[in-house]
């Protein structure tokens, strides 16, 4: 079994000093070790932007796909392979603004795929514009007199999607994060994970004290029952959204392989893809 | 005794036209008749004319008529908006039901058949199509056990009554036509066919088959007309193949899918049209880039925008050949019949594989939508060529990765898929090195865009270039493309007639461009006229900058939204045969 070390490569992240990014890709490694994948059966898809480069980070088979585009790779990748462990991971500009789209119906769609989000509510690698993880009044060199815009909450919109796992958490809380990520893969569906990643060069005011002092972890509520849709939302809203852990998990639903009529165990890609002559007859003969 | 009669059914759309055209043409076909279908319709479901047109010839066909001989029409407005393609003698079957009447100045003969009652009578309005379609079976003088087994077949599951009641519809429609004619007419009388029954699909019928021959497990696709029926085919056979397809939220979600898929091994395909083609520019760039195989089919539709969505055109092909930013390498390969349709998606996904590059096979809508005889398919001639993915390679060292990207002399490298051990490597739409991993190195750059512009280096697909050549140095050398090519034959034997000989070319390798094996074609020619479905003449564009000829190649266009008639053709290739100027359509 691998150890987190053979999910390391040696190649030295772009990213700045100091950057959340860091520590979530550890945690994916760590993760990826704990639950027992080797580096072969684990495929890393991401997306553009600083946080898109951690599929190159991680010793295991990436694939740096286009902006937005993650989860649709992702899932083209669990369909052709399901024996393989997809994970999907892009910054809060790929999934919630120019991928949103993809974000909602790769949640309601349902496939094996864990996305983990790293949100650090602005553009990094444009060097700084607001993001629709900013917040109103928020003050970049693309809103220079303060967003005007609501801050997007992908929780409530992944709950309302019907998402079968939401989680969030925070790159500095390395513990809490490898457990999620390990529930997210071994949850039998999709699995959004929503992670704070500070910004330390662009973004001066969501800094790791700030969410030090904002965030609300689950543990603190003894009763709160990751199983209950209504008080999942209703947790989101009270924290206004600052909530850390398990938020929601849904057991019950089948995952997308599961539902598809004839859809085998054993990998697509590993059956035979040859017709024969009897296949193809019958198959010719609905056009007499 | 006649060779060939062309069929019309028309009305509102949703009230059976279809279901009218389906069967009619299926008992045809059983008695071995080849057929061609042309379908006019509007991107609405309920309401607005429509019409399906049927060619019925002994001989194979491969295009519309100009003219009609029999129109069977639900309304009023079906003969006002046809009866002027009826030739002298062609009748008119209506529905009594609208006291149905002649335009002024059209000669024909009228029959008024209580269609809608007749069906009312039976218990539905439903049963319209039955009445409809046996009383112009009995006007051809067709044998009427052969239609009843068609409606046998099409109703069996439904229980014997339901089957009983149409069969009974078909005979009350056959009977009072024929009581109002007097008995089938004699100069409808068709030659009996060959017996043989033929196939009788769709262009994406065609395109859904042999993409499951390919095998294609997965399609990713948003739904588009014309190109859904290859959706809807597959979404019915690949799970009996263990695989599936998904409808996407949008296009660019298909593409992308597509792209993961085929990256973790699966055959997989999207399909769409104009609208579609333009949104997953960004992600074809991905698949040249990665060197990860992809098949795209571009049923073309008129353009630009949203255009003329239920109309014929072929104006996507600049956007085929050019689009995506950047430089990549890409094949865009044309069928022009039903068996290329079939036998070119096939190569398509051999070719996706075998160059690691983005396939497309482009089509136009009639081509995808007409309903048309094929003859049969050959199993024997199914081969699945991977090109050079390979497996079972050896153990990594270190941190070595596999070099996914290495410069080799053809430019294309070894292929694994996720999984394999020793396989390790890294895919980005970065400019990479061997291991694929990101590199800005300028002799890497450079290196790397070499490698895979030159994959395609003489690269020709089966019949880059089709070539019917009779004569050494004919009057005119024709090209076209896509389902042009049966209209385009028809014409030459009108002209062949009139002492105008022709060659025809029909190009089939669109991108990289077929100029070695075009050359020497272009150069016997004296005159060269180039017949496409768009108003920028984009094929003729492509000849002139890869062969040149630019002073003596003409172009006939023709962009109103229907396909050429031979008429057309005729026209226009007449003019050039007498140093006229072609007039576009």
């Amino acid at each position: 079994m691998a150890t987190f070390k053979e999910f390391r490569n040696n190649v030295k992240p772009n990213w700045c000093p100091g950057c959340g990014d860091f520590s979530i890709q550890a945690a994916i490694q760590r993760a990826a070790a704990n639950v027992g994948l080797e580096p072969e059966n684990l495929a890393v898809i991401s997306g553009i932007g600083c946080s898109g480069r951690i599929s190159g980070y991680i010793n295991a088979y990436g694939f740096h796909g286009i902006h937005g585009r993650v989860l649709p790779i992702a899932q083209g990748v669990k369909l052709a392979n399901r024996e393989l462990t997809v994970i999907a991971s892009g910054g809060d500009g790929d999934g919630f603004a120019i991928g949103m789209g993809h974000t909602v119906h790769a949640i309601r769609r349902n496939l094996n795929v864990t996305y983990i989000v790293m949100d650090n509510q602005i553009y990094g690698l444009t060097k700084g514009q607001t993001s629709p993880r900013s917040a109103e009044g928020f003050k970049t060199k693309s809103t220079p007199e303060g967003s005007i815009e609501t801050t997007l909450s992908p929780l409530e919109i992944a709950m309302s999607a019907g998402a079968t796992f939401v989680a969030q958490s925070f790159s500095s809380d390395l513990k809490q994060l490898t457990k999620l990520i390990e529930e997210g893969i071994n949850h039998e569906g999709f699995s959004l994970i929503n992670v704070f990643s500070p910004c330390v060069t662009f973004n001066k005011i969501n800094t790791y004290d700030w969410f030090k002092a904002n965030i609300v972890n689950l543990e603190q509520f003894p009763e709160y029952d990751a199983s209950n849709r209504v008080m999942a939302m209703n947790k989101i809203m009270e924290t206004n959204g600052m909530l850390t852990g398990l938020i929601y998990q849904n057991k019950e639903r089948k995952s997308y392989e599961d539902l598809v009529t004839g859809f085998k165990q054993e990998g697509l890609a590993k059956q035979d893809i040859k017709i024969t002559p009897e296949q193809f007859d019958k198959l010719v003969a609905e056009f007499k | 005794m006649i060779s060939q009669l062309s069929w019309k059914i028309g009305g509102q759309q949703g009230e059976g036209v279809e279901s009218t055209d389906r069967i009619f043409s299926t008992a045809l076909n059983r008695l071995g008749y080849y057929l061609y279908g042309y379908r006019h319709f509007s991107s609405r479901i309920k309401g607005g004319h429509t019409n399906n047109k049927i060619r019925i010839s002994t001989k194979p066909i491969r295009a519309i008529s100009d003219d009609l001989d029999i129109l069977v029409a639900f309304d009023q407005e079906s003969i006002d908006l046809n009866a002027k393609e009826l030739r002298l003698g062609g009748v008119i079957v209506a529905d009594a039901k609208f006291n149905p009447t002649i335009p002024e100045g059209i000669d024909t003969r009228l029959f008024a058949v209580p269609i809608t009652a007749m069906a009312e009578e039976l218990g539905t309005s439903l049963m319209k199509n039955m009445v409809a379609s046996g009383a112009s079976w009995a006007l051809l003088g067709l044998p009427l056990d052969v239609f009843n087994k068609a409606v046998e077949e099409e109703f069996g599951r439904k229980g014997a009554a339901i089957v009983e009641k149409n069969v009974e519809a078909v005979k009350r429609g056959a009977e009072f036509v024929l009581e109002q004619a007097g008995g089938p007419l004699d100069e409808f009388k068709l030659d009996a066919a060959d017996g043989q029954q033929k196939l009788f699909m769709i262009g994406n019928e065609a395109i859904g088959l042999g993409s499951v021959a390919a095998g294609c497990r997965l399609m990713a696709a948003y739904p588009i007309t014309p190109a859904s029926e290859i959706m809807e085919y597959l979404i019915k056979k690949l799970p009996h193949f263990g695989g599936t397809v998904v409808q996407t939220e949008d296009e660019i979600a298909a593409v992308t899918m597509a792209i993961g898929a085929n990256y973790a091994g699966v055959r997989t395909m999207t399909a769409s049209a104009g609208p579609g083609l333009s949104l997953m520019m960004e992600a074809i760039g991905l698949a040249g880039m990665t060197e990860t195989p992809l098949v795209i089919v571009n049923t073309q539709r008129g353009g630009p925008s949203t255009g003329l969505p239920t109309k014929q055109e072929q104006s996507d092909l600049n956007a085929m050949v050019y689009g995506t930013h950047g430089e990549i390498p890409k094949i865009v390969i044309a069928p022009a019949s039903i068996e290329d349709c079939f036998y070119d998606t096939i190569e398509a996904f051999n070719l996706a594989e075998q160059y690691q590059v983005p396939v497309i096979l482009m089509t136009d809508l009639q081509l995808s939508l007409g309903k048309q005889s094929c003859d049969q398919l050959d199993y024997n001639k199914i081969e699945i060529k991977r090109g050079k993915l390979v497996t079972d390679v050896p153990a990594l060292e270190g941190h070595d990765l596999f070099k996914r990207y290495e410069l080799t002399e053809d430019g294309i490298s070894q292929r694994v898929l996720p999984g394999e051990k020793g396989g390790l490597h890294h895919v980005t739409g970065v400019e990479h090195d061997e291991t694929g991993r990101p590199s800005e190195n300028a002799l890497n750059r450079q290196n790397m865009m070499d490698k895979r512009l030159n994959k395609l280096n003489d690269m020709y697909v089966r019949e880059a270039i089709r070539v019917d050549a009779p004569h050494d140095t004919p009057d005119l050398l024709i090209i076209g493309m896509g389902s042009t090519g049966g209209t385009i034959d028809e014409a030459r034997s009108l002209l062949e007639q009139e002492g105008v000989t022709t060659n025809h070319i029909t190009i089939r390798q669109i991108h990289p461009f077929p100029t070695k094996p075009l050359l020497p074609y272009l150069q016997k020619a004296t005159k060269v006229i180039v017949i496409e479905n768009n108003a920028t003449a984009q094929l003729a564009g492509q000849i002139k900058m890869h062969a040149g000829f630019a002073d003596k190649i003409e172009s006939l266009l023709k962009y109103d939204g229907n396909p050429f008639l031979p008429s057309d053709v005729h026209k226009a290739c007449k003019e050039l045969s007498l140093d006229g100027n072609v007039q576009r359509v």
